[in-house]
């Protein structure tokens, strides 16, 4: 079932056109990448999906226009946008407390989920005191627990170091099993992508349009064998190629058998 | 807008010094992830480093004090030119009831004035900030404020408001109301694009952002202009006084200076000095108080460098 439908979505910014007709789709539970160059205009389709900006085109979710903004996405920005005078628990409460919730209400739900993300004992501890990961690890928690039908993830990896990263997308995908969200995840990491979507959307540079959808059909967990690296590497290298504009022997929508 | 304020660079310990004498952070034994750490510890002997810190400020006004003192009595000098600090400092003990009389109405001014600048600052800026138009209206008429020499303009509001309180108060937010408003002003526009943006999408409102993002941001930049605006506030009230009063320490140092009594003027000075630092540590202590947040980041900063593997695999 569609949920997110978005049909040739276009923005500018005065004479700079970023956005030059974008169509994508994302499935009820399924984990959707949009994975593109810097600067290709990913962080300001989130904008228009969260109603910060206004654009052309159709965007959907359910069949119904997205006018309602807000409402749907459980939106988590390209820094992880903690606040640093609250504590980690109060930042993981604020989606809560803006929907209305009393703190102390917000801190019993979510005080229990903070051993899953990996930050028990740390419920009052400053942002700052947390490592890069574990303040990834906030702002996911921070995220998730608004409950709400869609999350949005920008680039929550990328200004981690290489280590860090991988650690935190094995994390993810296991949190995402567990709780099949349905997401749409930015990101530039090719990699990043491949082991965590179902399908990803490759964006060209600015002004961006969808140059490639690719599936990923490999079983979950990613990073168990060997077999399952080899094919993950070759979709990698399908994507780099389309990405580099260099001949590509990958078709258009891949189901695996690849090159 | 001219004036700005580095809320990092402001203070007396700059945050990055204050550490050195920390407590020991988690061991790096015994973790299998780099970026697991075991929850912070609290209790830390911050006190003993500022005191270190304090060291060569103390020394160096020693010497100073030393020198004079010593100028003023081998040099021949009349202690009607120049009294030592020796004699300053006796004169002031046995002035000490006269002094004390003179500085409260002084103490009270400064504060009456400071705390209806600080409200004013507080609810102008939050106004400017929500009215774009009131903000260019405003902020042109604000600098041009700071343009007037207080000197001219002490007696001018004594000869409207007579020698009471009111004229010491609206002297001392006039110099001290500035600083404080460019800083919040300053400090709602330095929120993280990132943290607006986030709070909008869960659906707050203009109100909710400030709130939540806006005030919260501001308050580093707030306590830096604090801080500066605190040390003219005393002044502020003493050129006051100056101008027309019956009591307080600056009609004490004109009354003194027109008796040719200079070490009675320079007791007078030291006391709205010690006033003067007194305010400060207090606003540094409120600002401890306030944002303990910012303990917690230097606090970091010292484990970290400590439990850096590279460091402590050396022989
Ligand atoms: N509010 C804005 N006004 C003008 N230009 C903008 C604005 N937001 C983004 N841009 C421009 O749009 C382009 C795409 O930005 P962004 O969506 O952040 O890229 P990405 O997230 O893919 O790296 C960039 O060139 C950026 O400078
Ligand atoms: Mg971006």
């Amino acid at each position: 079932m569609t949920r997110l439908e978005l049909r040739d979505v276009r923005k500018s910014f005065g004479a700079l056109e970023v956005l030059a007709g974008v169509s994508l789709d994302v499935g009820a539970g399924e984990f959707v990448s949009i994975l593109g160059p810097s600067g290709a205009g990913k962080s300001t389709l989130f904008q228009l999906l969260t109603g910060a900006l206004k654009g052309e085109g159709s965007m959907r979710f359910d069949g119904a226009p997205l006018d309602d903004h807000g409402a749907r996405f459980a939106f988590m920005p390209q820094r992880d946008a903690l606040m640093p005078w609250r504590r980690v628990i109060d930042n993981a409460t604020l989606g809560l407390e803006v929907q209305g919730l009393s703190r102390r209400a917000a801190r019993q739900r979510v005080a229990p989920l903070f051993a899953g993300f990996g930050l028990a004992g740390f419920e009052r501890a400053w942002p700052a005191e947390l490592s890069g990961g574990m303040r990834q690890r906030a702002a996911l928690l921070r995220t998730v627990v608004q409950q709400r039908d869609m999350l949005l993830l920008d680039e929550p990896f990328g200004a981690l170091d290489a280590l860090t990263r991988a650690a935190m997308q094995r994390w993810l995908e296991t949190m995402w099993q567990g709780n099949r969200w349905t997401a749409l995840l930015i990101t530039h990491d090719v990699r990043e992508a491949v082991l965590l979507s179902d399908r990803i959307y490759v964006l060209s540079a600015r002004p961006a349009r969808v140059v490639s959808e690719v599936a990923v059909p490999l079983p979950r967990p990613r990073t168990e064998s060997a077999a399952l690296a080899r094919e993950a590497a070759a979709i990698e290298a399908g994507i780099l190629d389309t990405l580099l504009g260099q001949p590509i022997p990958i078709s258009r929508s891949s189901d695996g058998e690849l090159k | 807008m001219a004036v700005s304020f580095d809320p990092m660079r402001g203070g007396i310990i700059p945050a990055s010094d204050r550490l050195s004498e920390e407590g020991v952070g988690p061991s790096a034994i015994g973790e299998s992830r780099g970026d697991i750490q075991s929850p912070p510890q609290g209790g830390r002997s911050a006190v003993t480093s500022a005191l270190a810190k304090a060291v060569p400020a103390v020394l160096a006004f020693a010497l100073l004090l030393t020198a004079w003192e010593l100028y003023a009595r081998l040099g021949g000098i009349a202690p009607t030119m120049l009294p030592a600090p020796s004699r300053v400092l006796q004169q002031a003990w046995e002035n000490r009831a006269a002094l004390a009389e003179n500085a409260l109405p002084t103490i009270r001014a400064t504060l009456a004035g400071f705390a209806c600048s600080l409200l004013a600052a507080f609810i102008l800026s939050a106004l400017v900030d929500f009215l774009a138009p009131l903000r260019r209206a405003l902020l042109p008429l604000l600098i041009a404020s700071q343009t007037l020499p207080l000197v001219a303009i002490a007696p001018l509001v004594v000869l409207w408001f007579g020698f009471g309180l009111l004229p010491k108060i609206l002297l001392v937010a006039l110099v001290t109301f500035f600083p404080m408003m460019v800083a919040l002003v300053e400090g709602y526009a330095a929120t993280e694009k990132e943290i607006a943006q986030m709070l909008a999408a869960m659906g707050a409102g203009r109100w909710r952002i400030f709130r939540l993002a806006r005030l919260p941001s501001a308050l580093p930049y707030f306590f830096a202009g604090l801080r500066i605006s605190i040390t003219y506030a005393v002044v502020g009230a003493i050129f006051a006084e100056y101008a027309g009063a019956a009591k307080g320490l600056g009609i004490y140092m004109l009354s003194a200076k027109n008796n040719f009594r200079p070490d009675l003027v320079l007791a007078a000075v030291a006391v709205s000095s010690v006033l003067t630092l007194a305010l400060f540590g207090l606003a540094v202590l409120v600002q401890q108080i306030a944002m303990p947040w910012e303990n917690a980041r230097s606090g970091k900063a010292g484990r970290e460098a400590r439990s850096d593997p590279s460091a402590q695999d050396r022989p």
